[in-house]
């Protein structure tokens, strides 16, 4: 008797959900770190620094309504980005670990976005020849706006790490406490291998050297060291998050929690 | 911090072919920061394709006390002005 195989409906149900499920952790990894980046606005350390960083988080949340509207049509039950974005729960997020993590000091902050610019980078330069077209014209609007937010969060990477001695500090300390979220960025799970095997993204084994030799670049430029690699117990794609989300989102869903379908 | 860094003066292009314009400053620690914060304080709304920044204090100026003996010359010599010419009826875009 052979093995029992998926009926071809059954298996175009997977694939399927596999494709809403990687759209999903595009846009949430996007909209998490935007707004984190927009709790910055009216305290960061200079005007000009004030709104450097919400350009980024606007580009970002830009990226998420681009997202989340595909992956709402996609997964076909009538959610539109707001939906998804306003009344979805944590766990229900599928957004890497590591973007969910609070902005500390201004350096961590940096790091934070410095690591994800350099794995934005890859991935959105991968998709540009998705099969799916839909996702690669969103990659290439997002890819120009992420070379951008790499320049600037390297810059800063570069000025505080080789800076003074409490910016150095405080920066490679940012750089010890992020690093442990950074073995789940190039991860392959069964939606990467879905994916993957449909041409619909690129294969992360790829780019994950890549990413590496990028931050390896940096991190010279900055005199800073890079942090031995730690063992991966970090699932925010598969929707298990830190602490910290819950809080996140409590601030940004209240408004739509409490006047269902507000407007203004 | 920001009162540690330097001035300088930003001047944006438009559009290609039109010339860069004054716009306002900022401060920065250096000219990269100042392109980019530049950026991000004067082209949010597609101001420019260009952008140059200057240090304020590489500027030289005029001293306004001076205003008189600089400017007042050129008040009583309307005859520099262009304007005494017969144009020519064929002649439209000067």
């Amino acid at each position: 008797m052979s093995a029992r195989r998926d009926a071809p409906n059954e298996r175009d149900a997977a694939q399927q959900a596999a494709h809403v499920r990687y759209v999903l952790r595009l846009a949430d990894t996007s909209l998490v770190l935007g707004q984190r980046l927009g709790e910055w606005v009216g305290h960061a350390p200079a005007l000009e620094e004030d709104l450097g960083l919400a350009n980024l988080a606007l580009d970002l949340i830009g990226q998420a309504r681009l997202l989340l509207t595909y992956a709402g049509e996609l997964e076909g039950r009538g959610r539109d980005e707001d939906a998804l974005a306003f009344l979805r729960d944590a766990p229900d997020f599928a957004n890497l670990t590591l973007a969910e993590q609070p902005n500390g000091d201004f350096g961590h902050t940096i790091v934070r976005q410095w690591l994800l610019d350099a794995w934005q980078l890859e991935i959105y330069a991968g998709l540009l020849r998705s099969a799916d077209t839909r996702l690669g014209a969103i990659a290439a609007k997002a890819l120009k706006e992420t070379r951008y937010h790499h320049r600037f969060s390297s810059g800063w990477l570069i000025r505080l790490g080789d800076g003074t001695a409490e910016s150095h500090e405080r920066v490679q300390a940012g750089l010890d406490s992020l690093w442990r979220f950074t073995a789940e960025l190039f991860a392959a799970d069964e939606v990467d291998e879905r994916m993957q095997a449909a041409a619909i993204t690129p294969a992360l084994m790829e780019l994950a050297p890549r990413w590496s030799a990028r931050i390896d670049e940096d991190l010279a430029a900055a005199t800073l060291k890079r942090p031995a690699a730690q063992p991966y117990p970090w699932h925010g794609r598969r929707g298990v998050h830190t602490e910290h989300l819950g809080h996140m989102l409590a601030e940004m869903q209240h408004l739509q929690r409490t006047y269902p379908g507000v407007r203004w | 911090m920001s009162e540690d860094w330097p001035l300088y003066e930003v001047f944006i292009r438009s559009r290609s072919g039109l010339e860069h314009k004054h716009v306002g400053s900022l401060h920065a620690a250096d000219a990269r920061m100042a392109i980019e914060h530049a950026r991000d304080v004067y082209t949010r709304r597609q101001e420019g394709v260009s952008i140059w920044v200057l240090r304020s204090a590489d500027i030289t100026a005029s001293d306004p006390e001076e205003a008189d003996a600089l400017f007042e010359p050129a008040r009583d010599k309307v005859y520099r002005h262009p304007t005494f010419y017969a144009i020519p009826e064929e002649v439209k875009n000067l």
